[in-house]
C-alpha cells in the first residue's frame, strides 16, 4: 500500500472510531446542534425585527448567514475531540502504533464532516420552519451545501492545530470562542458589511466568512432585490471561498500534522 | 533486545535523562525503579519512540529507534500509565481498533480481539463501553492492547500505580503469565514490591541517571542484613531495650524516640529474636510490636539514594488534567 492509500485507510480506522463515540454519546451532539437553533429564533424573532436588509427579509437572509457560523463552530468539536484524546492518553498509544503520521487527523477531521452535515441538516429544518427557501435549482443547492462542509473542513484543520497546541478541552472551547464569535460577527452574516464602521467593514468584507454566507446566499437564491456588494470577495463569493478553504488547507494541514508529531513531547 | 546508552534528556535547563544506559536481553525482565520524576517515563517515551532523545544510542527488537521509528512500532507493544483506551469505545472495539492499526485484516483483527478479550478473562464484559468497567478491568484491557500485535518487546510503564492491592495481585499475576511466555519486558514501578515480584534485574535510577543494578537479592545484600526491630509502649524501658539488644547487635543500636522505635542488626536471624525476646521479658520491657525485619527494596532505595520513595503525587487519575501536570513535574525536576 502506498503512505497515502495507508494514511487514509487508517483515518478510516479512527473516523469509525469517532462515530462510535457519536453514537454512544448522542447528548454531545444534541447539544451542540441546538445552538445554531438558538441563533436562529434569537435573531429571526429578537433581533430581526430590528435588523433591515434591503430588498429582502431578514429571515431568509440570516439562514445562510447561520449556516456559515455553524460550520465554523463546528470546527470546535475537531479541536475539543483532540484535546480529550490528548489528556487521557489515546494520542500516545496511536502515536505508539505503526500508523501514518496524518491517520489521526485525516479521521479526526472526516468524522467531523458527518457531524457538521448532521448540523446543517437541523439547521436547514429549522430555516424551512421559519420561512426560509431555496429558490435555486437542486444542483445549486447542493454546491451550497458542500461548499460549507468544505469549508467546515478546512476550518477543523485549524481548530485541529489549536486543540493539539493546548491540550485541554476547556481550553479549546474558551479559545475558539474568542477566535470565532469576532471571526462570524464581524461579517455579513447578521448584518449587511456596507452598515459597519470603517475599518470593520473592510475586515468584513474580506473575511472569508462573508464570502461563504454570500456564497451560501446565492446559490441558495436567498440575495432577492438585493444590490451586489462593492468588494471583491464579495462579488466573487463562490471562488474567494475556495481560494480561503485551499489556503487554510495548505497551511494547517501540514502544521497540524507537525504539531501531532511533537505534541506527545510535552 | 533493549539497549539505550549514554541517552540524554533534556526539557529547557532541566536534565531529565542524564546519560542513561539499559540493557535488557531477549525473554528478560528488567524492572526500571525510581521515584516520580525519576525519569522512568521520559526512558519508556524515548524507546517507544515517542520522543526524541537530545544524545545517545537507542536499540529496540534490533532497530535503530532514532533512525527507523516506524520498524520499531511494529515491534513493540507499550502499555501506559494511565490506562490508554477510548472509554466510548467497547473492550472488543478498542482492541478491534487497535489491530486494525497493525493492519491485521478486519477478519484476523477481529478474532485477535476475542483471543484477547478470553485471555484476559474479559469477555463477559467485552461488548460494554470500556467506561462501565473498574480500574483492574480496564489496566487489563490497556495491557491486552499492547499486545495485539504480540510484540517481542513490551514496556508498561507503571502498570499497577492506583490500581488498589487485591486488583495490583492479579495484575502481578497477568503480567506474570506474559513473562513466563517468554516476552521480553520492561517494567517501571515506584513500588519495590513489583519489581521484586516482576523483575530479573533491576536497575534504580534517580534524577535521570542509574543509581544501582542487580538482582533483588544484590540489592538487598548491598544495605545488609536483618534487623531487629522493636517499638516500645513507653520510652521509660529504653535503656533496658537497649541493653537487650547491645548483646547481640553486630552494628550500633539505633534509636527514633518520635516512634519509640529500637532496631539493630543481628546475625542470628531466628535464634536472635528468641533471645530478645528473653531478654525483653527478663527487664520486663513492654514493646507494641517486634521482629525480625529483611530488608526490603524500600531500604535499598532509601539507603542509594538517600531519600525515601515519594508517593506524593501519584499520577494514576483518570480525567486526565491532573496526570498530566504530574507527567510535567517529572519533566521539571
Amino acid at each position: 500500500m502506498s503512505s497515502i492509500a495507508m494514511a487514509l485507510a487508517d483515518g478510516a480506522v479512527i473516523a469509525k472510531r469517532n462515530l462510535i463515540k457519536i453514537k454512544r454519546v448522542p447528548e454531545v451532539l444534541i447539544w451542540t446542534t441546538m445552538s445554531p437553533i438558538m441563533f436562529v429564533l434569537l435573531f429571526a424573532y429578537v433581533l430581526g425585527g430590528s435588523i433591515e436588509v434591503p430588498g429582502m427579509s431578514y429571515k431568509e437572509y440570516l439562514i445562510a448567514g447561520i449556516f456559515a457560523q455553524t460550520v465554523v463552530f463546528g470546527s470546535t468539536f475537531t479541536g475539543a475531540g483532540l484535546a480529550e484524546d490528548m489528556t487521557k492518553g489515546i494520542i500516545d498509544r496511536f502515536r505508539s502504533l505503526p500508523i501514518s503520521k496524518a491517520a489521526v487527523l485525516i479521521g479526526r477531521t472526516a468524522s467531523d464532516i458527518f457531524y457538521n452535515a448532521i448540523s446543517i441538516s437541523v439547521m436547514s429544518l429549522t430555516g424551512l420552519l421559519v420561512g426560509w427557501r431555496i429558490r435555486t435549482s437542486i444542483p445549486e443547492a447542493i454546491a451550497g451545501f458542500l461548499l460549507l462542509l468544505l469549508f467546515s473542513y478546512a476550518v477543523s484543520w485549524i481548530m485541529a492545530y489549536v486543540g493539539l497546541k493546548v491540550s485541554s478541552v476547556e481550553v479549546v472551547n474558551n479559545a475558539s470562542f474568542m477566535f470565532i464569535m469576532p471571526l462570524t460577527f464581524i461579517a455579513n452574516t447578521f448584518v449587511v458589511a456596507e452598515t459597519l464602521p470603517g475599518p470593520l467593514q473592510t475586515f468584513a468584507e474580506w473575511n472569508p466568512v462573508s464570502a461563504l454566507a454570500q456564497a451560501a446566499r446565492e446559490l441558495f437564491g436567498n440575495t432577492g432585490t438585493m444590490p451586489t456588494p462593492d468588494a471583491w470577495p464579495l462579488q466573487n463569493p463562490v471562488l474567494y471561498s475556495l481560494l480561503a478553504i485551499a489556503g487554510i488547507l495548505a497551511i494547517f494541514v501540514p502544521l497540524s500534522i507537525r504539531q501531532y508529531g511533537k505534541a506527545a513531547a510535552r | 533486545m533493549i539497549r539505550m546508552s549514554g541517552v540524554v534528556k533534556r526539557y529547557g535547563d532541566v536534565v531529565a535523562l542524564n546519560g542513561l544506559d539499559l540493557e535488557v536481553p531477549r525473554g528478560q525482565v528488567l524492572g526500571l525503579l525510581g521515584p516520580n520524576g525519576a525519569g522512568k517515563t521520559t526512558a519508556v517515551r524515548i524507546l517507544t519512540t515517542l520522543l526524541t532523545p537530545d544524545e545517545g544510542e537507542v536499540v529496540v527488537a534490533g532497530v535503530d529507534v532514532r533512525s527507523e521509528p516506524e520498524k520499531v512500532k511494529q515491534r513493540i507493544g507499550l502499555s501506559g500509565q494511565n490506562a490508554a483506551i477510548d472509554e466510548h469505545l467497547t473492550g472488543f472495539e478498542n482492541l478491534d481498533m487497535v489491530a486494525r492499526m497493525y493492519h491485521l485484516g478486519k477478519k484476523r483483527s477481529r478474532e485477535r480481539a476475542r483471543e484477547l478479550l478470553e485471555q484476559f478473562a474479559l469477555t463477559e464484559a467485552a461488548d460494554r463501553p470500556a467506561k462501565t468497567y473498574s480500574g483492574g478491568m480496564r489496566r487489563r484491557l490497556d495491557l491486552a492492547a499492547a499486545l495485539v500485535a504480540a510484540p517481542p518487546v513490551i514496556f508498561l510503564d507503571e502498570p499497577t500505580t492506583g490500581l488498589d492491592p487485591r486488583t495490583r495481585l492479579q495484575m502481578w499475576e497477568t503480567i506474570g503469565k506474559l513473562v513466563a511466555e517468554g516476552s521480553t519486558v520492561l517494567l517501571t514501578t515506584q513500588y519495590m514490591e513489583e519489581a521484586d515480584q516482576l523483575a530479573d534485574d533491576i536497575v534504580v535510577i534517580d534524577k535521570g541517571r542509574k543509581i544501582a543494578e542487580g538482582t533483588a537479592d544484590q540489592l538487598k545484600k548491598q544495605v545488609g542484613g536483618e534487623r531487629v526491630e522493636m517499638i516500645l509502649a513507653d520510652l521509660s524501658d529504653l535503656p533496658s531495650a537497649k541493653e537487650v539488644l547491645r548483646w547481640l547487635a553486630v552494628d550500633d543500636v539505633q534509636v527514633d524516640e518520635g516512634s519509640k522505635r529500637v532496631t539493630a542488626g543481628v546475625a542470628g536471624g531466628q535464634d536472635d529474636l528468641r533471645r530478645v525476646l528473653q531478654g525483653l521479658a527478663h527487664y520486663d520491657v513492654e514493646v507494641v510490636d517486634v521482629g525480625l525485619r529483611r530488608p526490603t527494596l524500600d531500604d535499598v532505595f532509601l539507603s542509594l539514594t538517600g531519600h525515601a520513595t515519594d508517593d506524593d503525587d501519584k499520577p494514576a487519575n483518570k480525567d486526565g488534567a491532573p496526570a498530566k501536570k504530574s507527567k510535567k513535574k517529572e519533566a521539571a525536576r
